[in-house]
């Protein structure tokens, strides 16, 4: 951690320094991205690809045969890949690196952390140009490579890459939330499943496996611990129940909604659920998988891209092979109020592509991001977890569906919950939704779990959760999150009123610094915390 | 008989004061024993000593504690930087914060302290028997020791594994046996990162080797020692 503290230093020292000076200098930051007209192939270029991996070989090795692949067909582009095993340290490490100007060229990333870049000039090159350029695009006739088309882009998926009217990255792969439940236990406690799980469904489910004998040992799986529902996740908890009753979250301006009646309401609502001893989360247990796993959890919500570690034949697992209980897993949508309006987050990587001096290095850099979209890099690694390719081009691909209708042949390549997962986004692709990307919205996102985390703790520690409490805990999660600080910083809003004056220019950057620091901080929380 | 009289007294002042010192004056501290009867999410006052302790960050410590009596995890302590730099091995601290358990680890979580006059360093104690038996987690977050352990493969011919191989800036694990039996072990990267002496270790073992460890009974899902001192014996 002495590393993490480190950078957090440094990135703002460098961060501070860098936009002060070239304040104080008058620098007009880096040129504006054009595109050349062709791509100069007498030259060599070097870029650098930052990605993530989740701990997995597999995606390791698909990432060097991408980049050995795109090396073969253009010999002129070397790619040097840079690893990480998470998307807070490669969020910490641009940062740093904006300062300073040595960015990776290609960068995996999510929308929200982009946003922060784009406070920088000219950083974070926009893509609509180079996609829809016809040598280079999408589909482009100049590509040595079969990738997708504009329209072979699945458009919930590309529409997701924008900020304000620009794309500012390509998606890369999708994920959603799924529940994974013990269909064994839930029948045995005298219930059939749903076609959709309601949250009515899951809480009362929940409620009836607390029922213990009189030694203390739960009826539903003769043991001393029993978690009915756990999820991984409670920002994405309390974001999908506010989308799901149509409430407050924010907006596309940077304004904070979040505290509404009906985040009071939900938040009680928990608590008498916690109460009761049906529910907690992955901050306060552990892993939902491991429950799950052990026959002491019902109801686990985790993300599609964790489904291998999902269920009794789980290829990975956390806990011993004694501790295991045979049970069969259903893979559902997380739980909903309206099952004719079903609501549930999109989330999964995307690729950005930054601006350099010299735009032949940057057409190169695109021609790279853009090859990660070709079927053969979608679809080898979406089977490494339950992730959807982000492209109808690999969607309809007869390799993938074939992948597909194996489902349950083998419990590594073919796992049955792995391949539901995927389907489950598939089949719900509609249905899914993005929260809006603003400066400061990863602030939000940890202030709308930690309200829940606040509220399952304060419940197991008997204290009296009232109106006051609430008002309280709002004023709480406001000053640990500086939600009262967000300004009108939006990303929506870059590029769209014409250059700024040096001066706001200037404010801007600072708060951009500030921004920065709080943000390598709050990364270092969130890094810190699954690392456990 | 004076004399023997006096230096009776003297004896038994002495005693008492020693007594006196290694109890609390604050009636809400509890023993180690009292804190194991004690149920999850109840709060607790604990006084103790620090053993070591994760890097500090973002005002909070998580410390390895231990007294004569029994261990302790804190888990991300509330603490000033300028406050965890006082938290040296033997540090004696009173604690409070509420009794929690994360994957099987019970810890003391939501934490504040104050430092108080004191200190105690743990000796490690041999628990290689209790390897694989339900007596080893009476010891859970002790200063452990175990003796005579041999590396066993990790995964297609390495006698370890990075969590991040690539930046090697992360956790190692490894896995050691001992009759027959097998158990995963971790060097912490955040209590003892890659320029330390067990780091290197860890990172130089062959698959085979016969080797002492020393360090903190951590749980997660079982056993997964923090491992602090690697010796190859063998």
């Amino acid at each position: 951690m002495r590393v993490m503290k480190r950078l957090a230093a440094l990135a703002l020292c460098a961060v501070m320094l860098a936009l002060s000076l070239s304040a104080c200098h008058g620098s007009r930051g880096m040129p504006a991205f054009e595109i050349p007209g062709q791509f100069d192939t007498s030259r060599d270029y070097e870029i650098t690809f930052w990605a993530k991996n989740d701990t997995n070989k597999t995606q390791t090795a698909i990432y060097q045969r991408a980049i050995a692949d795109f090396e073969t067909l253009y010999p002129n582009i070397k790619v040097n890949l840079r690893l990480y095993t998470d998307y807070g340290r490669i969020y910490n490490d641009v940062i740093t690196n904006i300062a300073t100007r040595t960015t990776p060229n290609v960068c995996i990333t999510y929308p929200d952390h982009i946003a922060t870049y784009l406070i920088g000039d000219e950083v974070v090159v926009p893509l609509d140009g180079l996609m829809r350029d016809e040598k280079y695009g999408l589909g482009g006739s100049e590509l040595r490579f079969d990738g997708p088309a504009a329209d072979e882009l699945v458009p919930q998926f590309i529409g997701e890459c924008a900020i304000g009217d620009r794309h500012y990255a390509l998606p890369y792969m999708r994920s959603t939330e799924a529940c994974y439940v013990n269909k064994t236990y839930v029948e045995k406690l005298g219930y059939t499943l749903p076609e959709t799980l309601t949250w009515d469904f899951v809480w009362e489910v929940s409620d009836a496996a607390t029922a213990r004998d009189a030694d203390g040992n739960y009826l539903v799986n003769g043991q001393k611990v029993m978690i009915p529902f756990i999820y991984k996740s409670t920002d994405n908890m309390m974001i999908q129940m506010l989308r799901q009753r149509n409430a407050g979250y924010s907006d596309e301006s940077g304004d904070v909604l979040i505290f509404n009646d009906t985040t009071r309401e939900l938040l009680f609502n928990i608590a008498d659920h916690v109460e009761k001893g049906a529910f907690s989360t992955f901050k306060i247990s552990s892993y939902p998988a491991n429950f799950l796993n052990a026959g002491q959890c019902i109801f686990a919500v985790d993300s599609t891209a964790g489904a291998t570690w999902m269920g009794t034949d789980a290829p990975l697992l956390d806990i011993s092979e004694d501790k295991l209980v045979e049970f069969e897993t259903a893979v559902m949508t997380v739980p909903q109020f309206d099952v004719n309006d079903p609501k549930m987050i999109s989330q999964g990587p995307s690729v950005c592509v930054f601006n350099k001096s010299d735009p032949q290095e940057v057409l190169a850099s695109w021609l790279f991001a853009q090859y990660l979209l070709t079927n053969d890099v979608q679809i080898a690694y979406s089977e490494t977890e339950g992730y959807l390719p982000v492209t109808s081009k690999a969607l309809n691909d007869p390799q993938y569906r074939e992948y597909l209708s194996r489902r349950g042949e083998d419990d590594q390549e073919h796992y049955y919950v792995k391949i539901d997962a995927a389907k489950l986004l598939m089949d719900n692709v509609q249905y899914t939704f993005v929260t809006p990307v603003f400066n400061g919205s990863a602030s939000l996102r940890d202030a709308a779990g930690q309200m829940i985390e606040n509220v399952v703790k304060s419940v197991r520690r008997h204290e009296t959760l009232d109106g006051e409490y609430m008002t309280k805990l709002q004023r709480d999660v406001t000053a640990l999150y500086r939600l009262d600080q967000f300004g009108d910083v939006t990303a929506s809003g870059i590029g769209e009123l014409g250059p700024m004056p040096a001066t706001s220019k200037a404010l801007l950057m600072t708060l951009a610094a500030v921004w920065a620091g709080l943000g390598v901080l709050a990364l270092c929380r969130f890094v810190r915390r699954r690392r456990r | 008989m004076k004399k023997i009289i006096a230096v009776a007294l003297v004896l038994v002042t002495v005693l008492a004061l020693a007594g006196c010192s290694s109890k609390s004056s604050d009636p809400n501290v509890i023993t180690h024993a009292q804190y194991v009867e004690k149920a999850l999410d109840e709060e607790v006052v604990i006084e103790t000593y620090v053993q070591a302790h994760q890097s500090w960050w973002d005002n909070k410590v998580t410390v390895y504690a231990q007294s004569k009596d029994g261990a302790y995890f804190i888990y991300e302590m509330a603490a000033t930087e300028e406050e965890a730099k006082k938290l040296t091995p033997g540090t004696k601290i009173k604690v409070t914060g509420y009794k929690s358990e994360w994957a099987g680890e019970v810890e003391i979580v939501d934490a504040t302290f104050e430092i108080l006059k004191g200190s105690y360093k743990a000796k490690a104690t041999d628990v290689t028997k209790l390897l694989g038996t339900d007596e080893l987690i009476k010891h859970q977050n002790e200063f452990v020791s175990f003796k005579g352990m041999t590396v066993e493969d990790y995964g297609d011919g390495n006698a370890f594994a990075y969590k991040n191989p690539e930046e090697k800036s992360d956790d190692l694990y490894f896995k050691v046996s001992k009759d027959g039996k097998t158990y995963e072990f971790c060097v912490e990267f955040y209590l003892t990162g890659k320029d330390t002496d067990v780091y290197k270790a860890v990172e130089g073992l062959k698959i085979g080797d016969k080797v002492d460890l020393e360090g903190f009974l951590y749980w997660y899902e079982g056993a997964n020692p923090h491992i602090t001192s690697v010796k190859v014996v063998k």
